[in-house]
């Protein structure tokens, strides 16, 4: 097991590194949650990991993820769009529209044949729709993120949240409280709210199938089964759906070694 | 020029003799000749993205500057018209009319960093963080009397054409309402398709009973046609290279950048109809002609070219350049830019105002939104582009009224990648630099792997 490539994925809610082999497989990872110092918790991540995997110095490293520009032992740094377009490219051996639901943005890409992201939109300006949206929420109803996705599923109906905006939503939350809503009919009013904000990106860029769901939030059930249902398609899912960003931009660092 | 009747008068005529015509024009002048010098002596280095600008942006430095030094001792010896970007201008040059397009002074504070301030300031009187970013800059300068240009003159008369936008029909009466002065509205009716004879002859009648007649009055004086004549034959002359010089682009490596553009378009927008502005575009499609020759490009490395759509964001108009420069994209041709060119085939200087009908009906913002595809659509040919950035203008509506279906299209039916990227012209608060950044580099990156 030789580590050929690294690539780390500094984005705003997690940090995240994977290991590949000289044929592209992951070899190892590391992920945790994102620190103030970008600099500092990349450079330790990074020799962790080559250290646990006794990966050779000099190894090559992409960076993506908002934090791309700050990781100093990068060869390169290259947008979680192309990286994220790489890394379920290969892992799930097609291509498709790829939904990335992260923590500070969502992104839908379109990725040809080849692997190669032909076209991609982004939530603009407004942190709804994306995973901050529900870790904000949950922690106002004061649910375990891991809960969030089963207790929707759970529910018999749904309460209509009207305000895509994260921090109008909670006014509307508190509301719903206070007027003896029950939480988990809220909580499916929320997934369905961000998952309407996804669906209309998907219809912008065009879906062309599978449809495919990457992203932290990916490891939450309701929004893969309510993005299925809302846009008549099956979900697919890569392996580790967490690390596909830094997993691409790994594959991207072996590239530059041949 | 009014003549100086009391003694009041004599001290301003005196102050623009001074000041503006011995003085600043002759500073300016020396200022010009040292820039040129240095412009031309200005070598790219081996770490640099860009080309030195062409030297002609000395003169345009000098053209501009001067143009609002004058501004500052014209009330009293210049009647001063403030029109919008789409106004008939060509009956007010001849007419002697000082021009101030706000607009263009609302785009230099937005370069130099001082439209937000204005913006603030007309937010603090009341009107709407919504409306357009120029309204509010030029609301905020006349609150507040701020502005990069020392001073602009006050308005005898107004006029607004409703070519661009309806924002400036209200922005007009607000301006009106405030100087108290005579305000023209211009009716363009909007084009779906082609103009028709009975909306040419409704804009003629509008040149005819309401621009001329007011205008002539306002001057104190009759429109000479044989000065009309003159002013128009200067303004599609300058206009006809102004399009000479965005097609030099169509060259591999251009020789310029869209970015550049926006700064030298200058003196079509705000001198067109003056024998200075042509000699200008004539000295600067000169200098172009011989980068050409000399396979110089703009852009240093040259491997990618894009087109841009709607106004710049004035105040990254440097950042972005670089950015994109860096990265081997020259932004080689606008649909902005060339609104200011592609009508000089229906100037006729032997009929100005029924030929200026038909110009102030056609252009981009009063066309149909398949007329501005197909101009994106011919410029991706023309100027062999391998993608578009379509700026999606918080501030400008009817620009940006139909870009998603636009962008749509350009990706689905010519294959070229194509970006959307939001932002406002000149309100820096609307500019969110890391998405917009990524979604840039993300873009950049598309145009790479399709290369590839």
């Amino acid at each position: 097991m030789t580590v050929a490539a690294l690539g780390i994925d500094a984005g705003s809610t997690t940090c995240k590194a994977v290991a590949v082999d000289a044929d592209g497989h992951s070899v190892g990872w590391r992920l945790e949650s994102a620190l103030p110092r970008v600099e500092a918790q990349t450079d330790a991540l990074l020799v962790a990991l080559a250290l646990e995997l006794g990966a050779a110095d000099g190894v090559p490293v992409v960076a993506t993820g908002y934090g791309r520009k700050l990781v100093r032992a990068a060869t390169r740094d290259v947008t979680e769009i192309t990286c994220h377009a790489r890394g379920v490219f290969a892992d799930l051996g097609t291509g498709g529209t790829l939904v990335d639901i992260g923590g500070q943005d969502a992104k839908v890409i379109r990725i040809d044949e080849r692997g190669r992201p032909v076209d991609f939109a982004m939530n603009d300006k407004c942190a709804a729709g994306t995973g901050r949206f529900l870790e904000y929420t949950a922690d106002r109803l004061h649910v375990p993120l891991d809960d969030l996705g089963p207790r929707s599923l759970a529910a018999p109906r749904a309460e209509h949240i009207s305000s895509t905006c994260t921090v109008f939503a909670e006014s509307e939350i508190v509301s719903l409280i206070a007027q003896g809503a029950d939480v988990d009919e809220i909580l499916l009013g929320l997934h369905r709210s961000l998952v309407s904000r996804i669906v209309a990106m998907v219809r912008g860029v065009g879906l062309t199938p599978p449809l495919l769901l990457s992203g932290g939030v990916a490891r939450n059930d309701a929004i893969r089964e309510l993005l299925g249902r809302e846009t008549g398609q099956p979900v697919r899912l890569p392996s580790a759906p967490q690390l596909m960003g830094a997993y691409g931009a790994a594959l991207l660092a072996l590239e530059l070694t041949r | 020029m009014n003549l100086p009747t009391t003694l009041s008068d004599l001290r301003v005529h005196g102050e623009h003799l001074l000041q503006f015509q011995v003085l600043g024009s002759t500073a300016l002048r020396v200022q010009r000749l040292r820039n040129e010098r240095k412009l031309g002596a200005l070598r790219m280095g081996p770490d640099d993205v860009l080309a030195p600008p062409p030297r002609a942006l000395a003169r345009m430095q000098e053209l501009m500057s001067r143009h609002y030094l004058e501004g500052r001792y014209a009330n009293g010896v210049r009647k001063v018209a403030w029109v919008t970007s789409g106004a008939p201008w060509e009956p007010l040059e001849a007419l002697g009319f000082f021009p101030v397009y706000p607009e263009n002074h609302a785009a230099l504070c937005g370069v130099r960093r001082r439209a937000e301030a204005n913006c603030e300031e007309a937010e603090a009187h009341g009107y709407s963080r919504d409306l357009c970013s120029y309204a509010r800059t030029d609301i905020g300068t006349v609150l507040s009397g701020e502005t990069p240009v020392g001073r602009l003159p006050r308005p005898d008369l107004l006029v607004c054409c409703n070519n661009i936008c309806q924002t400036v029909l209200y922005w007009y009466e607000v301006l009106a309402h405030h100087f108290d002065c005579p305000l023209v509205v211009i009716d363009t009716p909007f084009l779906y398709g082609e103009a028709q004879e009975h909306q040419v002859a409704y804009v003629r009648r509008q040149f005819d009973e309401e621009l001329v007649p007011t205008a002539e009055r306002v001057a104190g004086r009759t429109l000479d046609e044989r000065e009309l004549v003159r002013v128009m034959l200067e303004a599609r002359d300058a206009s006809q290279l102004w399009r000479e010089v965005l097609d030099r682009s169509r060259h591999r490596p251009a020789p310029m950048t869209a970015f550049d553009g926006f700064l030298l378009m200058g003196p079509i927008v705000n001198l067109r109809g003056r024998r200075a502005t042509t000699e200008f575009y004539r000295d600067l499609l000169a200098e172009l002609d011989a980068r050409v020759e000399r396979g110089v490009g703009a852009v240093a490395h040259e491997r990618y070219r894009v087109a841009w759509d709607n106004l710049p964001i004035w105040y990254r108009l440097s950042k972005l350049s670089k950015l994109l420069a860096g990265r081997g994209v020259n932004v080689v041709a606008s649909t902005y830019t060339y609104a200011w060119g592609e009508l000089a085939p229906l100037m006729d200087p032997t009929d100005p105002l029924g030929s200026g009908a038909r110009v102030y009906l056609h252009p981009i913002l009063n066309r149909s939104t398949g007329h501005k595809l197909e101009a994106m659509r011919t410029m991706v040919e023309g100027f062999s582009l391998d993608g578009v950035i379509l700026h999606s203008d918080r501030s400008c509506k009817p620009y940006s009224l139909g870009q998603i279906d636009q962008r749509d299209q350009i990706v689905d039916t010519l294959g070229v990648p194509a970006l959307l990227l939001e932002a406002d012209h000149n309100d820096p608060r609307a500019w969110s630099e890391e998405q917009s950044v990524n979604r840039i580099e993300a873009f950049i990156e598309m145009l790479e792997t399709a290369a590839s």
